[in-house]
């Protein structure tokens, strides 16, 4: 049966839906104008006056707003709201350079969690699911944002956070968790960890959902965990710029839902700006329409997606994009060509050989890139005689090669020799000095 | 004529430092005894194949140490130790399209010559071997070598 969070809002017919972002969208550049001198600012620049923007068509007026915005006036220069109004805070790693802190007011953290709620409940969780939160707790956003949507919908939660591997099996087991939320690849290392204690997810634990996120990860990926576990997997999607996790799939698994009441989507050239059509594959352009502490503006997230405005069969009304296979940050530029981890995931899930932990090595020898994909040795892989392993590393290469377009040597190393990872899987050893 | 069929242990292992002697330790620990021992190597990566007198428990030992191990069926052959002996066993092999995939010799304590083979058909093998006089040993010779 098909239940819904917010059934009015998420089934609400789309022109109402967009008269709805319209009024919004005003309120948000006469809010912004006047409670940020970055944005008021960077309006200035562009020539740009709150009163300018009067339909959703205006939107392409306003300039864009960048993570390196975010980094420029750290920690709060873009906040809207004097610290007192704040709740809370959460500050990005920075693993890709200095991080970013974002600001919640109360309301910031109640529509987070709402999307959350409604997120939850489109993939069938609810009231009598136990769910085991395995995202970090912390400044990283993926575990706290699990536990109040999870909260929300009147699930019970197990907030395990992330690590202790052998306990959390323990802890699926002893209290029935349903429900697991983290990282497809720390899903992976777990049920490797249990495979070793002789515990089968799929006959030993009620495990039931997976709500898999905060890294890239391919359909050939979930086809992989869905059928080694017996579990359905969900994406999550979001960025802790714009809250943390905050849309996944629904039960049809077609495409995430952008709950367009809280969040604008469109979809760019990366090259030149301009907005393109529905169904064309471009860069994620985001405006938040709800968000008080830091309201972002027509912000460019980096993802590259197509967006579908089709009705989904779930009945929702709200726009999806298809499965994000990679995020501006993550992309290697080797010998001049972009290439996505996500790419090299989705080529090595299709070979059955192929185990699910990667490692991509890229060095420069002799001013030219040298691309490496090492990959782990399976029990159902090996053989004896050295030309059927040699086979097998041609068979990656180029199956690799003819998706990427270029060389990759592959590597088959040890199993259990690819560090696995707790949170956010780390796929690229990038060995040049760029 | 499965009783003439040698249990190999082989194993991948990445072509760095500490390989060999993590094996070594795991063995020592586990008291098992190497009979027969080479290395195919490949750039990258080798397969180590032993032949061991208790190969169950070798390949429970390596697996548990996190290798990526198999127990292959592979022939062991008491070579006649003057010149020729090895030819015998290729031209038996060769009349009947037996290929050999690998093979490598070792000389026991009582200085007999032991061939290990791997070959495409092992059970057409050990019949026109055994036809032709040729000596297989198994197992249990293994254990007492």
């Amino acid at each position: 049966m098909l239940e819904y969070w917010n059934p009015l809002i998420e089934r609400m017919p789309v022109d109402e839906l967009e008269k709805m972002q319209e009024k919004k969208l005003k309120h948000l550049v006469n809010y912004v104008y006047q409670h940020s001198d970055f944005y008021k600012k960077r309006f200035d620049e562009a020539g740009v006056r709150p009163e300018d923007i009067q339909t959703l068509d205006d939107l392409k007026k306003l300039p864009f707003t960048y993570k390196s915005d975010l980094r420029d006036t750290y920690p709060t220069g873009m906040f809207c709201v004097p610290n007192e109004q704040l709740v809370r805070f959460h500050v990005s790693s920075g693993t890709t350079g200095k991080p970013t802190v974002v600001g919640y007011t109360k309301n910031d953290i109640d529509g987070w969690t709402t999307s959350l709620a409604r997120a939850m409940t489109s993939i069938g969780v609810g009231r009598g699911d136990i769910i085991q939160v395995g995202y970090g707790y912390g400044l990283f956003t993926g575990g706290l944002g699990a536990h109040y949507g999870a909260e929300e919908i009147g699930a019970t939660v197990l907030p395990t956070s992330s690590g202790n591997t052998e306990r959390q099996i323990e802890l699926i087991q002893d209290l029935n968790s349903s429900v697991i939320a983290c990282t497809p690849s720390y899903f992976l290392f777990m049920n490797e960890v249990a495979e070793k204690a002789n515990v089968s997810i799929e006959n030993d634990t009620d495990l039931r959902v997976g709500i898999f996120g905060a890294e890239p990860w391919s359909e050939e990926m979930r086809a992989r965990i869905e059928q080694a576990t017996g579990i359905k997997a969900y994406d999550i999607y979001g960025t802790s710029e714009l809250s943390g996790p905050l849309f996944t799939e629904c039960q049809y698994q077609d495409g995430i839902h952008i709950w367009a009441d809280q969040f604008l989507i469109e979809v760019i050239d990366p090259e030149t700006g301009e907005q393109l059509k529905e169904g064309e594959r471009g860069e994620l352009v985001i405006t938040t329409l709800f968000k008080e502490a830091l309201p972002l503006i027509r912000y460019r997230i980096g993802d590259i997606t197509v967006i579908n405005k089709d009705p989904c069969k779930c009945g929702r009304t709200h726009p999806r994009i298809m499965r994000v296979l990679g995020r501006a940050d993550d992309m290697l530029i080797v010998r001049g060509i972009n290439v996505f981890p996500g790419q090299i995931e989705s080529v090595l899930m299709t070979i059955p050989e192929v185990g699910e932990h990667f490692m991509i090595v890229v060095d420069r020898v002799n001013e030219l890139d040298v691309m490496k994909v090492q990959i782990e040795m399976t029990d159902q892989a090996f053989s004896d005689k050295v030309n059927d392993i040699i086979d097998l590393e041609k068979k990656v290469a180029s199956a690799l090669k003819s998706v990427l377009n270029i060389s990759v040597k592959v590597e088959l190393v040890e199993s259990g020799t690819i560090p696995r990872s707790m949170g956010k899987a780390k796929r690229v050893t990038d060995n040049r000095n760029l | 004529m499965e009783d003439k069929i040698i249990k190999q242990i082989s194993l991948f292992a990445e072509n760095k430092p500490g390989r060999l002697a993590k094996i070594a330790s795991n063995f020592r620990k586990a008291g098992i005894n190497i009979r027969a021992f080479t290395i195919a190597e490949a750039g990258d990566f080798g397969i180590i194949r032993m032949v061991v007198d208790r190969p169950d428990k070798a390949h429970e030992v390596l697996h548990d140490a996190g290798f990526t191990v198999s127990e292959t069926n592979v022939l062991g052959i008491e070579m006649e130790d003057v010149p020729g002996g090895l030819g015998k066993i290729a031209d038996v092999l060769g009349e009947k399209n037996i290929n050999i995939d690998y093979a490598y010799a070792f000389v026991t304590k009582t200085e007999q010559a032991l061939l290990i083979l791997r070959v495409n058909d092992i059970e057409t093998a050990i019949k026109v071997l055994l036809d032709s006089g040729i000596k297989l040993i198994d197992m249990a010779d293994i254990q007492q070598i």
